[in-house]
């Protein structure tokens, strides 16, 4: 099933303009069948209309896209069976049972009446409902919400899922689990297209997109995003670390300078040879007292370099 | 057959939150109860018990007998008694009374005469019903103990009435009732459906899923197709037992008028559904639509005598054709065939409407 070059979507140029807002600008997108692809981005970022524009709920404004072979908007009816949609907002019915959503869900997608009963029994066993399956959808906490929406757009066992921020309101315990649901999935050959604003999950998908003002800066596996970033980063351990933020922020040649803990992290594009020294004498100059070290990047790094890049430039 | 599933799920989804949603569950019975018994007790066309002042500057036997006979029609109730007719124009401007009888010292003469006329009513001519009334008071005559008797005129017509010979306002009301409850809680209930989806965040899931417009659509009519039902024996069956008002015709043929009636409305309400951005604004398109529907039906003013322009903008509500089959049905016996001309308009409503519905309804977000 999973092989190579087989994609469940194909984008190109995939545009979509609301008045004067560009908010998916030319992206071109391969997403491999059988693996978690990522859509990382802030908010604004254009990620939610590109799974919306994916699933036909969007007309777009120019390109094409084929997902799972059928040409969107185009075929969206016949898509509609074979893809599970995990909407931002609890998209449930609040006050319906768990069940009575499974139920619901069930006869929308018009499972036979034998299958209906075990899958929701199997459903229920998976995702854990089995004191709750009597309980209204708007009682539920953050948590089991996502759990039952996972479970409502897996009933009908789509090969594609689109999550739109599927963990926003989840803590992080819950997220994990959640993760490890969307493996299962995977590894049963599901496609996932997940948008995030989330590093750690960003760092767990097979592949990933970062969106910026609609445009897709960077695509890869995570590990290659991370060796490809262009630019050197440097650790700082400082005794004053605002202050040396400072210091180097007014460099020119530094494009970001982050503070974690006492730690800070400055990114400096590779055409400079020497970024060690660039900080080393930066601190010296001010007198700034600080151990130094040349660190791979993070998704983080990564994230930031991509995204923050034209702002310093201009 | 795939189609039945998912129009049961949709239907079986609408009744399961409207079970759990108790107000709406309630307004179901209460909206019908209440407003049966507020109409049936409070609205009387039959004008009795108006205030009234006299001003007797005769002071005869035969004015004072005069008097004494506008009283008995129980029209009018003298509350005041005052000398001049300047007092009787105070009192109605500072709004005491909504009739004056003005005696003038000359009556008894006056009244031989017959040339003349022996008295003054002054009525209160801002609410046209009491000029009506008055108007009637014209003809009480004056009666004579003794000497000449007036010269009785022969009247024109002697008035039969059919179909409500009491002439009790409620007999009229309840028809018309059953037309404006359904109109208030169908319109209501599907205005807000469509709607309510959207603001909820359903809608997002719905239209992502294989369930097609029409499928929606009427999975979300159908359970308040029953409901109307429920509220129409719910009304008949109190206007019965409670105000005496008959079925003359066929129950059958008034539930079939209805069901056509309910089915105008809830396409009607299905499509201010989808033209509505939030349930607040379908609130107010559905009253927008009601104000009309009482005022304009026939339901409180006769149709005929309104003016060429609310004709036709009455005949453009579907109530409008539900009243002349409720109280054909109810009051005069007719049969569904006799009236179809207005079971065929409704239906040519519920089509236009539902069309309008289902393509105005947008399977996308843009």
């Amino acid at each position: 099933m999973n092989t190579p070059g087989d994609f469940a979507i194909r984008a190109r140029g995939l545009t979509k303009q609301f008045g004067e807002l560009v908010a998916v600008n030319h992206l071109d997108l391969d997403v491999p069948t059988g693996q978690i692809y990522g859509f990382l981005g802030p908010n604004g970022s254009g990620k939610t209309t590109a799974i919306r524009l994916l699933c036909g709920l969007l007309k777009p404004s120019s390109g094409s896209a084929e997902v799972l072979g059928l040409d969107v908007p185009g075929a969206t009816n016949e898509l509609k069976p074979r893809i599970g949609y995990m909407t931002q907002k609890f998209s449930l019915y609040a006050d319906l049972t768990v069940r009575e959503n499974l139920e619901f869900i069930a006869d929308i997608y018009a499972l036979p009446r034998r299958e209906k009963k075990t899958r929701i029994e199997e459903l229920i066993s998976e995702y854990d409902f089995h004191s709750q399956h009597k309980q209204l959808a708007g009682t539920l906490s953050g948590g089991q919400k996502q759990r039952l929406a996972l479970a409502c757009a897996v009933l009908h066992k789509p090969e594609l899922l689109l999550l739109d921020e599927p963990t926003s309101a989840v803590d992080p315990r819950n997220r994990r689990d959640f993760w490890a649901q969307l493996f299962e999935l995977a590894d049963s050959g599901t496609t996932i297209l997940v948008s995030t604003h989330y590093m750690d999950e960003a760092e767990r998908c097979h592949r990933l997109a970062i969106l910026d003002h609609g445009v897709k800066v960077a695509d890869g596996a995570p590990v290659d995003l991370q060796s490809s970033t262009g630019m050197w980063v440097i650790e700082v351990l400082a005794r004053s670390p605002r202050d040396a933020s400072e210091a180097l922020g007014a460099l020119e040649q530094v494009v970001s300078v982050t503070q974690l803990g006492v730690r800070l992290r400055v990114l400096i594009p590779q055409d400079h040879k020497h970024p060690e020294q660039l900080v080393r004498e930066c601190l010296e100059h001010k007198s700034i007292e600080a151990s130094i070290e040349r660190v791979p990047a993070s998704l983080e790094d990564v994230f930031v370099a991509t995204t923050l890049k034209p702002g310093k430039q201009q | 057959m795939m189609f039945p599933t998912r129009l049961i799920a949709i239907m079986r989804k609408e009744l399961l939150q409207l079970r759990r949603d108790r107000i709406s569950l309630g307004l179901i019975v209460g909206v019908p109860v209440m407003q049966l018994l507020l109409f049936g007790y409070a609205i009387n066309m039959d004008v009795r018990n108006l205030k009234a002042g006299v001003a007797d500057q005769a002071g005869t036997h035969l004015s004072r007998q005069f008097v004494a006979d506008l009283g008995q029609t129980q029209v009018l109730n003298f509350v005041y008694a005052v000398t001049t007719p300047q007092e009787l124009e105070a009192l109605l401007r500072a709004g005491k009374i909504s009739v004056g009888v003005h005696i003038p010292p000359d009556f008894d003469r006056r009244a031989l005469d017959g040339n003349r006329t022996a008295a003054a009513l002054l009525v209160d001519g801002a609410d046209p019903t009491i000029v009506g009334v008055a108007n009637q008071l014209v003809n009480v005559p004056i009666r004579f103990d003794t000497g000449p008797q007036p010269v009785k005129r022969a009247r024109s017509f002697e008035v039969r009435s059919f179909f409500n010979p009491e002439r009790r306002t409620v007999v009229n009301i309840v028809p018309g009732l059953i037309g404006v409850i359904l109109t208030l809680t169908m319109m209501m209930f599907t205005a807000v459906a469509i709607v309510r989806e959207r603001e909820h965040g359903n809608l997002e899931l719905l239209i992502n899923t294989p369930v097609s417009t029409g499928q929606l659509m009427i999975g979300k009519v159908l359970p308040y197709v029953l409901i109307g039902m429920v509220q129409l024996a719910l009304v008949v069956t109190v206007g019965r037992y409670l105000f005496n008002v008959p079925v003359q015709g066929s129950i059958v043929h008034l539930y079939i008028g209805a069901a056509v009636f309910i089915a105008a409305n809830l396409s009607l309400g299905l499509f201010v559904s989808t033209v509505a951005k939030t349930q607040f604004q379908a609130m107010q398109v559905t009253f927008f639509v009601l104000l009309p529907s009482i005022l304009l039906s026939g339901f409180i003013f006769p149709f005929d005598g309104m003016p060429r322009l609310a004709q036709y903008l009455g005949e453009v509500l579907p109530i409008t054709h539900f009243i002349r089959i409720s109280r054909g049905i109810m009051l005069r016996d007719a049969s569904i065939f006799e009236l179809r001309n207005e079971i065929f308009m409704l239906l040519g409503f519920t089509v236009v409407a539902m069309t309008a519905a289902v393509m105005r309804f947008s399977r996308r977000l843009d």
